[in-house]
């Protein structure tokens, strides 16, 4: 099954720490070794991109930032057996945060991605 | 019991904890006991004590190292009441226990420093060749998937009590053929590393054969061995095969999808839906096959078949394909592997690429060698070249051969499908 983690938290004021960006990436490298972690970026804050919004019959193209309390951090892709693995690896990588980057508030949202097995036509 | 219930959930999450540590806790307790068996009722042992004491009292904040806490003081504890049977039996009190205490410290050590290398070493004892295929399979999923008993049987349809006992033989096998928690020496390591492989891909094929409305557990036994040997090409990333293989599993699941239809009927490669293919399997897998040959391994068997779906894979229609490039790697896989099999597919690939008399004429020297007489597949490419040139009435005859020769209805169907349209 294959789960999408996506980061959102405020932006923050200063870079994080060099410890924590160490440790993401150790457990990504160990993540991606054993199998589980497909894929994985940082994204930028929203003033680099923009939005396309459908309304009312109409396409409205917005470029950013998004004036919204939460901006989206970084993703990751997850091949695991079941949704509370996907919650385990996303505890993991919270956990650095509060670790190693005192007073930081997010949320990682795990998402199910559609697969075969929820397509899997019914047993006969 | 209801799924929100505090406990089960609870029970869940020791499960998806026990999936992540499991390989690594066995393979760490393994080099410091030196049996697999015993390192991996040892790990057990902790998982048992997790699924007690978690529902009580929470799950731990780092449930990782906790797991790996409790089953080396239960190792300790094992250590320390052999000690105590052997003070009882020698009486040389003092030398067994600075003995004692060294190996509590060697414990310690080594499950705090875990090396990757263990993990290698478990990939190679699971797939030892002192041991029959079925229990290697077992094995390698216990071990290195984390899958319990009951997963195991379900996923390849027998008795949980058969895959108890292979598991139970197997570690017996290991422990009494003094099988030592070693990596295979370098003579021997392209023969232990071909046998892994192998396992590897009769796990992924058990998935691949699964058909529509069966258990779940079984389709996905591609993700296992998907996973297995994603951690394999992290264990050893300068073995091309490895890489070869990987690229070949990642092309191959790309298209679960698009290979069964609506009504679970397998749909075949040249009549599938290829907007179902699965993008981000198709890039991984090709990925892994430049690997594969960057490292030297262009000529793998699990390369040149990666090499092969990586043609399909590339062309985004079927008319799109690059024939005669798939014609000449099942020339090259021909050479490297021989086999009938190979050699039939390379009459598809040459009858696409040259037309379908060239097909014919490599068919018919097969027909002629007679071993695969048996092969519904030899009629039924027969039968479709013979068509292509006109030949109706013979070509009705080869698809009614080859609806005779199938055990499988579907495929049957379609044979049948075939003679009567012509």
């Amino acid at each position: 099954m294959r789960y999408l983690v996506l980061l959102k938290g405020a932006q923050p004021d200063t870079p994080p720490p060099a410890a924590l960006m160490a440790a993401i990436a150790r457990l990504g490298e160990e993540a991606t070794k054993a199998g589980a972690l497909l894929d994985q970026g940082g994204l930028a804050p929203s003033a680099a991109g923009a939005k396309v919004v459908l309304a009312k019959g109409e396409l409205d193209v917005t470029d950013g930032p998004v004036a919204e309390a939460k901006e989206m951090i970084s993703y990751a892709l997850w091949q695991v057996r079941t949704k509370e693995e996907a919650v385990e690896w996303a505890s993991r990588f919270m956990k650095l945060h509060r670790d190693l980057w005192p007073g930081y508030e997010g949320e990682a949202e795990v998402l199910k991605v559609f697969g075969p097995e929820d397509f899997a036509p019914p047993a006969a | 019991m209801p799924a929100t219930d505090p406990r089960l959930a609870t029970h869940r999450t020791v499960e998806a904890v026990w999936r992540i540590e499991a390989a690594r806790l066995i393979a760490g307790l393994a080099r410091v006991v030196g049996d697999v068996g015993l390192a991996e009722e040892l790990a057990q042992d902790a998982l048992v004590i997790a699924l007690e004491q978690w529902p009580e009292r929470g799950i731990p904040d780092d449930p990782g190292p906790w797991l790996m806490a409790t089953a080396k003081h239960r190792g300790i504890d094992q250590i320390r009441r052999r000690t105590r049977y052997h003070d009882k039996l020698v009486l040389i009190g003092r030398e067994q226990e600075i003995r004692q205490e060294s190996a509590e410290a060697e414990l310690d050590a080594a499950l705090d420093a875990y090396v990757e290398d263990d993990l290698l070493r478990l990939v190679f004892i699971a797939c030892h060749p002192v041991l029959p295929m079925p229990s290697r399979v077992a094995l390698t999923l216990r071990l290195l998937g984390g899958l319990t008993t009951d997963e195991i049987a379900r996923a390849f349809l027998v008795p949980e009590s058969t895959v108890a006992q292979r598991i139970v033989r197997a570690k017996r096998t290991l422990t009494d053929r003094r099988v030592a928690f070693e990596l295979p020496p370098p003579g021997e390591l392209p023969s232990r590393l071909t046998a892994v492989l192998e396992v590897v891909y009769l796990v992924f094929n058990e998935g691949y054969s699964a058909t529509a409305g069966e258990d779940w557990m079984r389709p996905s036994l591609c993700e296992e061995a998907l996973r297995l040997g994603r951690i394999l090409a992290g264990l050893m990333p300068r073995e091309p095969e490895i890489h070869g293989l990987v690229a070949l599993m990642e092309i191959q699941a790309s298209r679960i999808r698009a290979r069964t239809g609506r009504d679970g009927e397998p749909v075949l490669l040249m009549d599938q839906d290829r907007r179902l293919w699965d993008r981000l399997l198709v890039r991984r897998g090709l990925e892994s096959l430049a690997r594969a040959e960057e490292f030297g391994g262009f000529f793998g068997p699990y390369a040149l078949q990666a090499a092969i779906a990586a043609c399909h894979a590339r062309a985004s229609a079927p008319q799109d394909t690059d024939w005669p490039r798939v014609a000449a790697l099942y020339q090259v896989l021909g050479h490297v592997t021989p086999s009938p099999v190979v050699e039939l597919n390379r009459a598809v690939a040459v009858g696409m690429a040259e037309g379908p008399a060239a097909g014919l004429r490599i068919v018919d020297d097969l027909v002629a060698a007679g071993t695969l007489s048996t092969y519904p597949q030899l009629p039924a490419v027969r039968g479709d070249l013979l068509a292509r040139l006109g030949r109706a009435g013979e070509a009705r005859a080869e698809f009614a051969r080859a609806a005779q020769l199938t055990r499988n209805d579907r495929e049957r169907g379609i044979f049948l499908a075939r003679e009567a349209e012509l």
